[in-house]
């Protein structure tokens, strides 16, 4: 190989090198596990859309945040809360400015048995079943939540015995889904299909009776140098993420 | 520590007791099965009893929660029989772990029968001993290093597990809230100073049980179960 070779394929490698970082790069983000359904699309559109690849990786908002502080290399953060990337921010973790609300998240009163629960959400105080599951209500804030829609019903002392906490929101769907659990609060987006609450039955609790479950995403201080990490942060605010998130239950943010 | 973290420990000292009890009942007679038998079975037999000891703990917890469910066979039985199903309760706990920790029981009995080898068993025959006056005053005494690896190990094993409990307990406190689950919760709200203290303390349970067996048994009590 004659030098003039060499140098030809060290400038193409290089020209392709750069070529890759400025197209197409991949993002690291870590996502709540309520959110799952949703972001795998939304992270199907982003790469159809701009030509980055978003790998996800998903678990309890705690465990993320113990993961993050300690180094885990994520480079885009989505909550099952606000208070958490809050915290992050305040670590001084995160880029500046970069935290919002990138859904609302949707409580459903849920049983595996068409039928069961009734819209109204009535089973609660009518009783008759022996497990109630949720998220745990001290990691998740749709657990917490639903001890809110308890607590506003004055039901706490009678259904305390009869809670079943998931580590998370999946671990509750779980639960209910294999029957274990007669009923358990869920999110919305786990049970949805075609814009109705898919198997089962249940009551979709009015955002009213608890306070709101604001998700809020963060861009991490590792993903700064990372263009594909603010491109997927922008794509979440555009209207094709929007309408996949509203599609799964969701509210929006004003 | 709070009383939530020192019920934790409590209900797993329970649980990890009550396993060991009915794994050595129930797996005497499958270890010396085990050690005797030339069957077909044997190879298969030997492979399921190991199977815990390679498959992800989250395996067992995912078939346990179908099974055990009020759709699943295990679960149809258990309602038949008045029990109702045993997710999210201390049965259900304990059940798991005799199936998740039986190989540590299986296999140190298993190895010890074997050492034992014919000719005590003939001698006693020769002395009209019963099989089973034998076994309780032949095998049992020559076997008591294994029986002593088996009970501790099992005890140990199930002290320490996670994953099988975290997928079918439900995480009840005083019914299924053990202390692995209980330490995962700490770190997962980020409290990592409570995280320390059960963490501490199962590290010195850990290193004493194991620095009472190796000084005990003046062996390695892993290396003859893996034959």
């Amino acid at each position: 190989m004659s030098a003039s070779h060499l140098f030809r394929l060290i400038a193409t490698l290089l020209l392709l090198s750069v070529a890759h970082s400025s197209f197409a790069e991949t993002v690291l983000v870590a996502v709540a596990s309520n959110f799952t359904k949703p972001m795998s699309e939304i992270a199907a559109a982003f790469e159809r859309e701009t030509g980055h690849t978003a790998k996800l990786s998903f678990g309890s908002s705690g465990k993320i945040v113990s993961q993050l502080e300690n180094g885990a290399p994520f480079e885009i953060f989505l909550s099952a809360d606000d208070e958490k990337p809050l915290k992050l921010e305040q670590a001084g973790l995160t880029v500046p400015g970069s935290r919002f609300t990138y859904a609302l998240g949707t409580l459903v009163l849920w049983s595996a048995k068409p039928g069961y629960v009734d819209e109204q959400g009535q089973i609660l105080a009518k009783g008759g079943f022996s497990h109630l599951a949720l998220a745990d209500p001290k990691l998740a804030p749709y657990g917490a939540a639903a001890m809110e829609v308890i607590q506003n019903k004055g039901l706490t002392e009678r259904l305390q015995p009869l809670l079943v906490r998931g580590e998370n929101i999946s671990q509750a769907y779980q639960f209910v889904g294999t029957g274990n659990a007669e009923l358990g609060f869920v999110a919305l987006s786990q049970v949805i299909k075609d814009s109705k609450i898919g198997a089962g039955s249940g009551w979709i609790v009015p955002a009213s009776s608890h306070t709101p479950i604001r998700q809020d995403a963060v861009l991490m201080k590792t993903g700064e140098e990372n263009p594909a990490a603010p491109a997927l942060l922008a794509f979440l605010k555009a209207a094709p993420a929007k309408a996949i998130i509203e599609k799964y239950g969701y509210g929006l943010a004003h | 520590m709070t009383d939530a973290d020192i019920a934790t420990l409590w209900l797993t000292f329970r649980v990890a007791s009550l396993a060991t009890v009915l794994m050595l009942i129930f797996g005497t007679p499958l270890a010396w099965w085990l050690a005797r038998t030339d069957s077909r079975w044997k190879g298969i037999c030997n492979a399921l009893v190991a199977m815990p000891l390679v498959l992800p703990p989250t395996v067992l917890g995912f078939y346990l929660l179908v099974l055990m469910g009020p759709n699943g066979p295990i679960g149809k039985f258990t309602s038949e029989l008045g029990l109702g199903t045993l997710p999210f309760t201390f049965a259900g706990l304990v059940v798991a772990s005799v199936l998740y920790s039986m190989p540590f029981v299986v296999q140190p009995l298993q190895a010890s029968f074997s050492a034992i080898g014919r000719q005590p068993l003939e001698a006693a025959a020769t002395l009209r001993a019963s099989p089973l006056d034998t076994f309780f005053s032949v095998v049992i005494p020559l076997a008591k290093p294994g029986f002593m690896t088996a009970a501790i190990l099992g005890f140990a094993h199930t002290v320490g597990e996670f994953g099988v409990v975290l997928m079918v307990g439900g995480n009840i406190p005083d019914r299924t809230r053990v202390v692995s689950v209980q330490i995962y919760n700490h770190v997962e709200a980020l409290e990592y100073a409570e995280a320390h203290w059960l963490a501490g303390a199962l590290m010195l349970f850990s290193f004493s049980v194991l620095l009472v067996l190796y000084s005990a048994l003046k062996t390695h009590p892993v290396a003859h179960q893996l034959k």
